[in-house]
């Protein structure tokens, strides 16, 4: 009764090794879905790597991953995901930053990282120390902006096109006939801690935002007409009492 | 024009001087948008910088902005020479979050079109290196089966190439027996009789030998640095598999042999593509000996939607369809690393989610990209010639490599 993904045996002992060969750099430990995920101190991440790859055997860097966390702080993590050919084994590897502080470069531990920490930088404007060669990758010659960052929108800035009339590509800010639909499908009774679109007219500073549960310390009385709800009669008019004779009918 | 000449090493009256070129990127032999910068002595490569790129089209941040669903799709579009086996790997790494089962039948069923796939792409990159070298009568042969795999596709899915056809816990629709029974016997007959046919013209060719034999070797502590995986680093001589040592879906009931090359050079890579589809052949023909009746997907109607049949019929049904094709499901928080053995090599998906309806994070772990950088140091010291010959070896394919 389970899931049929890479079946992944972890091997005994896989994360006490790790401890001892890591030591005060592990900042934690962190095993779910069968996987296991440590996070490193930054400044020591080529000597944990080192460790790992030498005393631990995750020969391999397979991948780099980076992850933006606004409301984090530090707000970027780079995950790198190392496999041991001879263990039969993955872990991945984090480490967080922010804009101005660079991540130590893994490009002397393995060279395939000068591409990966490459697209992390283009994408993410996370800096590497140590990477000689960190030139954008996969972004247009001469783009400015990180596309994954959270706060880049969908459709970018610009927008290119033939000119026919200059015989050259021209560059224009994106102007779009229809905005992107996205729905909003967090729902109120699921925990949304925002006002919903449109509430913010009706909702008056200090009262608590509609969503959240209503106050039960207090119970609930009806002692006088407006605890009730009913409120003072609206229409004094129909309480007035009128006799309406019939109009006589004439044969 | 002379100042530059007195400054340039020389011998005797000869002028040597490095030139850099540029290939691409529009160039027949760039397998698609590739610009290579090479710096030549003479005929010799010195420096090689591929420029990537071009075709990026920003699929990790689109996919940010769908629901699990929605974003299936776009994994067809990385890859488009091996399509099936890009989702297997999205798929995959949704059930593992979700804790998803598959029924039995859809795991059959993906192994058997992930192997088909897997025949797909290697026929088109052998007639590509074929190509690239230079013979005609080989390529046209092998793309006679590729024609016929597509054929295939359609007939399981109704797409030639973008089948989006497996989906989070199996399969979208079951294949008609017919089609069952038409594979089988094309791989009992049409199957080999063009392949072997094609093949026997080429892997004793001494023309085709001359161009790949001792070209760009790799040993095996250059290809483990360099992040290989698949028919690189098994043609570098590492018996490394993922659907060997870490079986997906049915695989682990699958017998089949992994080929490693013995020099690491371009002959050993195409020899082992060669061999792979023999290999995928006979996982084929196991999974219909095998496959059993049953259904084709997950029967959880919080996560698969119904069929449209039963939505006719059923209020329940329909509010889940309704709910499922607008909102989609949710996929608790977490992250997976899931990679599986694609045609090129290990292909993984790095799902991050926050427990919404919408993928937090979704890094592809593309193929191309160790392959394609660790070109550098495989060409320095080749002629210009070589460098078609290499990059066939290679595999690469531009959907999947800029993204």
């Amino acid at each position: 009764m389970t899931h049929s993904a890479p079946h992944i045996e972890k091997p005994r002992g896989t994360v006490a090794a790790i401890k001892k060969a890591l030591g005060r750099d592990l900042l934690s430990v962190e095993e779910e879905f069968g996987e296991v995920a440590i996070y490193v101190r930054r400044d020591a991440l080529v000597g944990c790597m080192v460790q790992l790859r030498d005393t631990c055997d995750y020969q391999q860097l397979m991948e780099m991953a980076g992850v933006d966390w606004p409301d984090r702080d530090p707000r970027f993590e780079v995950v790198y995901c190392l496999l041991s050919l001879t263990k039969n084994h993955r872990i991945r590897v984090h480490v967080s930053t922010n804009e101005d502080t660079p991540v130590p470069s893994v490009t002397e531990i393995w060279p395939v990282a000068g591409w990966l920490e490459r697209e992390v930088f283009d994408m993410y404007g996370v800096l590497f120390s140590g990477n000689e060669d960190l030139r954008r990758i996969l972004t247009d010659y001469g783009f400015t902006g990180h596309p994954q960052r959270k706060d880049f929108p969908l459709t970018g800035y610009v927008e290119l096109r033939y000119s026919e009339e200059e015989k050259r590509v021209k560059y224009e800010p994106v102007q779009l006939a229809q905005d992107f639909r996205s729905f909003d499908f967090l729902s109120p009774w699921e925990g949304a801690d925002y006002p919903l679109p449109g509430d913010e007219k009706v909702i008056k500073s200090g009262e608590p935002p509609r969503g959240t549960p209503p106050q039960v310390n207090k119970p609930k009385t009806t002692e006088n007409t407006a605890q009730t709800g009913a409120g003072a009669a609206a229409n004094v008019e129909a309480k007035k009492r009128t006799v309406r004779k019939p109009k006589a009918v004439k044969p | 024009m002379s100042m530059q000449q007195d400054l340039a090493p020389t011998t005797g009256d000869e002028v040597i001087q490095n030139y850099t070129i540029n290939f691409g990127p529009q160039h027949p032999a760039a397998h698609g948008v590739l610009r290579l910068v090479m710096e030549l002595d003479g005929e010799i490569v010195e420096r090689l910088d591929p420029h990537i790129g071009l075709l990026h089209r920003g699929t990790e941040k689109l996919i940010e902005h769908k629901t699990y669903l929605q974003a299936l799709p776009y994994f067809d579009r990385l890859d488009y020479a091996s399509p099936l086996c890009m989702e297997h790997s999205y798929v995959l790494a949704i059930e593992k979050l979700l804790n998803l089962e598959v029924p039995l039948r859809a795991q059959y069923l993906r192994v058997f079109f992930a192997e088909l796939t897997r025949i797909k792409n290697h026929t088109l990159n052998i007639a590509h290196h074929i190509i690239d070298v230079g013979a005609m009568t080989p390529p046209l042969w092998l793309y006679e089966i590729r024609e016929d795999i597509m054929n295939f596709y359609e007939r399981a899915s109704g797409a030639r190439m973008h089948a989006a056809w497996f989906r989070p816990g199996g399969v979208h629709q079951d294949v008609p027996l017919k089609l069952l029974t038409d594979i089988g016997e094309w791989l009992d007959h049409r199957m080999p009789k063009l392949f072997e046919d094609a093949m026997a013209l080429v892997v004793d060719n001494r023309i085709f030998k001359q161009r790949n034999v001792d070209i760009a070797i790799v040993s095996k502590e250059d290809a483990i640095k360099w992040g290989f995986s698949g028919p690189m680093i098994r043609g570098a001589g590492i018996p490394w598999d993922i659907r060997k040592s870490q079986p997906y879906d049915v695989y682990a009931k699958m017998e089949f042999d992994i080929p490693v090359g013995t020099r690491g050079d371009c002959y050993d890579r195409f020899m082992v593509r060669v061999e792979e589809v023999r290999q995928s052949v006979r996982i084929m023909k196991q999974c219909l000996q095998q496959m059993p009746e049953g259904p084709v997907c997950s029967d959880d109607r919080k996560i698969v939607p119904p069929k449209r049949a039963e939505m006719k019929q059923s209020m329940e049904a329909l509010i889940h369809h309704f709910k499922l094709y607008t909102e989609g499901f949710k996929v608790p928080a977490g992250s997976v690393y899931v990679a599986t053995e694609s045609p090129k090599g290990e292909f993984g998906v790095y799902l991050v989610s926050d427990g919404t309806n919408k993928p937090y994070r979704c890094k592809i772990r593309p193929t191309a990209f160790s392959h394609l950088q660790a070109m550098d140091f495989m060409s320095r010291g080749h002629m210009l010639a070589d460098t078609t010959a290499i990059l066939g070896a290679l595999d690469i394919v531009f959907g999947e490599c800029d993204r």
